[in-house]
């Protein structure tokens, strides 16, 4: 019996300790099945488009995949109720709601559900981590796919065709994370990060930014997506003595770690990136998360010309505060369907390329993409929480195409205006060469403004 | 050195949570042989119960302290019925049914115990209310917290109620014959289902109290927060000798100590090789050793073959 029960008791510690290990390397996709034709919208007056929609609905994160879920529901609604045409027929949209668990494993699983439904097109998934593994299905079955919130730069850099996001990726946020941390007076920084393709990314990507910025990295630490005991890591960080501890990772942890620094007499201010960045950190951290920062790719909601009314509509429908990536999915879901108006199709194949040249004013920002299929000139804000709301700090790394874009027009109306002058002169009126003169001054002031801004 | 001292702290807080869910392990286990992979829920729903009742009466404007009391009390009788719910529908059936099929059912219970949990608290984290005073003592520069106190204390006490309990009334008498032969008890009058319901019962009380310390210390609670914590109290169990009281207290906070020492210096005493991701390690690698030397576990008692 004792050596059964020992038995037992190592099989199943061994396979604990596999799992935990195993999380780390890289998930082999499932078998990669040969490319599916794209479903021919049959010849009736009415075609069904299925979405695909990807978020861990269980798990410690199932509250932002719900989120998600919502921000997509909302746009599929939207959609319907405007009775889309395409093609001749009238669409309608039906969204396919799978369950990743934020476990990379079960990405390629659900992923391949997908490919095998015959989907036209895949929101998602939440997570970088599955993301990244799941984008080589859809890319072989040609199905375009596009995430509002996988920020970890590979997803878009394996060179798939279907791969989209509409939010910046970690290489812009830890650039201006660091950039931040930098101006906030800090000179040594600890970075804790929790093994994800996210987290880590995140947290390698704030290393190169913060020292480039001059800043001092004292220590390194782990832990998981999954852990609530932070106190041995935090202890091992206070006795490096840093200024700021960076976190790579979800609020699930984070607001936790925020309290336990807390507890533990820590002084040094908390940042953290889009993961953390929720009502859901404030409420687990507490009084603890007062003053700390994080950061969100975009633009705050209330500075958008869509923002308050996106967020009414959600908070009326779902009865609920937007935690975190619902405007990005909702985007997601109108940029695909914009694809399909321009290409008059449903068929992947023939909106796919129509994704890249997708010039669709959004409710988190103006979306184009690049070459890569990554949003075009991301903004990075930062916010500090106080008084249990995130309040809005700075715009670091502006982005720099619209600034660009705003230089170019207003030398344009300098010309233009330059033009006027001499079109006046030439009528040789004294008063059209003063309204020249005027308008040549508002350009240049235009030009000044446009230059500072940027 | 303060540093060491703060991690020993960390670990003895955390052990002793350990401790306290591995004792509702060991508890069914030292009587029936059964491994209730449930267990983590019972903790997780206890967590919960007392989220929903403690909330409810503060909000009615009752004094935090007797609401946390109240909590606690229906927590810890809402956690006996599941117990005892769970031996009659579950366990009981399965009683002569060869040993791996109690252990699959375990495990099928606590998925549904999650998805229920689930579906009533919702997948959003909860605030557990601060219940206590936040009191924080600094000593030879380590930090700590009366939270963190009380858990230790309350850890230390259940253990000792526990031994009187087997040791020393009439009901442990009953549970320690079960325990050393189901068949031959009966013979002498003692009632077995009774035995193992109580057995049940007490150990998903425990359970409740230990979800109470948990929700206390982290003040968050989560649906999927048993399964960890049960897995690492299973470990702890299975280190000090699964069955054994003392054995579970030791084994409980002897995991919590290497896993706070673990991710304190593995860093350094590797060179950077290896990170504070390899804490896990430590635990297992010692469980390993230990079950190789010593399959019993350390305190690990010689029982009956049966199942």
């Amino acid at each position: 019996m004792q050596a059964k029960l020992s038995v037992v008791a190592l099989s199943i510690a061994s396979v604990f300790a596999l799992s935990a290990c195993g999380e780390k390397e890289a998930p082999k996709p499932v078998e990669a099945p040969p490319a599916a034709a794209p479903v021919a919208p049959p010849p009736k007056p009415e075609v069904t488009v299925k979405l695909g929609h990807v978020a861990p609905m269980t798990g410690p994160q199932a509250h932002l995949g719900k989120d998600n879920e919502n921000g997509a529901l909302l746009a599929i609604e939207e959609l319907n109720a405007q009775g889309l045409e395409i093609g001749g027929a009238k669409v309608k949209f039906e969204l396919l709601a799978e369950d990743d668990q934020a476990d990379p494993k079960q990405g390629t699983i659900v992923a391949q559900k997908l490919v095998d439904a015959k989907v036209n097109g895949v929101i998602g998934h939440l997570n970088s981590g599955t993301t990244i593994p799941a984008s080589k299905l859809y890319s072989d079955a040609g199905i375009p796919q596009i995430s509002g919130s996988a920020t970890n730069p590979k997803y878009t850099q394996q060179g798939f065709k279907t791969a989209f996001r509409v939010m910046a990726n970690d290489i812009q946020q830890g650039k201006a994370l660091g950039e931040f941390a930098a101006k906030q007076g800090v000179k040594t920084v600890a970075i804790i990060d929790d093994r994800t393709a996210y987290g880590q990314g995140l947290a390698d990507e704030f290393k190169k930014g913060a020292e480039a910025n001059g800043l001092k990295v004292v220590a390194t630490e782990y832990t998981n997506d999954k852990a609530t005991d932070f106190k041995a890591i935090l202890t091992k960080i206070k006795s490096k003595k840093a200024d700021l501890v960076f976190y790579g990772g979800m609020d699930a942890q984070g607001g936790p770690m925020a309290k336990q620094m807390a507890d533990l007499g820590i002084k040094a201010k908390f940042l953290g990136g889009d993961g953390v960045c929720t009502p859901e950190f404030m409420k687990l951290g507490g009084a603890a998360t007062e003053g700390h920062f994080c950061s969100l790719p975009g633009m705050p909601l209330e500075k958008l010309a869509k923002g308050p009314e996106f967020k009414d509509k959600f908070v009326k429908k779902f009865n609920g505060e937007i935690q975190l990536y619902a405007p990005y999915v909702y985007d997601a879901v109108m940029v695909m369907a914009d694809s399909m108006k321009r290409a008059n199709s449903v068929e992947a194949a023939k909106f796919l390329p129509e994704i890249g040249k997708t010039n669709y004013d959004g409710v988190t920002a103006k979306i184009t993409f690049d070459e890569f299929g990554d949003l075009t000139g991301g903004a990075i804000s930062v916010y500090q929480y106080k008084g249990g709301k995130l309040e809005y700090v700075t715009t670091v790394g502006a982005p720099v195409d619209v600034a660009k874009a705003e230089v170019k027009e207003a030398v344009g109306e300098v010309k233009e205006a330059v033009k006027a002058v001499a079109g006046a002169a030439a009528e040789a009126g004294k008063d059209a060469i003063k309204a020249g003169a005027d308008a040549v001054k508002d350009a240049a002031e235009a030009t000044k403004a446009a230059v500072e801004k940027k | 050195m303060d540093i060491f001292l703060q991690q020993i702290i960390n670990g003895l807080v955390q052990g002793s949570i350990y401790a306290l869910v591995a004792l509702g392990y060991t508890m069914v286990y030292g009587i029936m042989g059964l491994i209730n992979f449930a267990h983590g829920e019972v903790v997780m729903i206890g967590t919960l119960v007392t989220i929903s009742v403690a909330g409810f009466l503060i909000k009615a404007g009752m004094p935090v302290m007797f609401a946390g009391l109240a909590g606690l009390t229906v927590s810890v009788l809402v956690c006996m019925a599941l117990g005892w719910g769970l031996e009659r529908v579950a366990y009981r059936p399965l009683r002569n049914a060869p040993r791996l099929t109690p252990l699959i059912t375990a495990i099928g219970m606590s998925i549904v115990l999650q998805n229920v949990a689930m579906i009533i608290w919702g997948r959003n984290y909860l605030t557990f209310p601060a219940l206590l005073p936040s009191v924080a003592f600094e000593f030879a520069g380590a930090h700590f917290t009366a939270v963190q106190v009380i858990i230790v204390l309350v850890s230390a006490l259940t253990m000792l109620a526990l031994l009187f309990l087997i040791y020393r009334t009439r009901l442990g008498m009953a549970m320690r014959a079960t325990s050393q032969n189901p068949a031959v008890a009966s013979l002498m009058g003692v009632n077995i289902n009774r035995v193992i319901a109580a057995a049940f019962i007490i150990g998903s009380a425990l359970g409740a109290l230990a979800g109470v310390m948990v929700g206390t210390y982290y003040e968050i609670a989560h649906y999927q927060m048993g399964f960890m914590l049960g897995l690492k109290a299973f470990t702890a169990a299975v280190l000090g000798g699964i069955g054994n009281l003392a054995g579970a207290m030791l084994g409980g906070i002897l995991l919590g100590l290497i896993e706070a020492l673990g991710a304190g210096y593995i860093g350094d005493l590797t060179g950077g090789f290896l990170g504070s991701h390899y804490q896990d390690i430590f635990a297992f690698l010692v469980l390993i050793v230990v079950l190789m030397f010593k399959p019993s576990g350390l305190f690990g008692e010689k029982t009956g073959d049966r199942a």
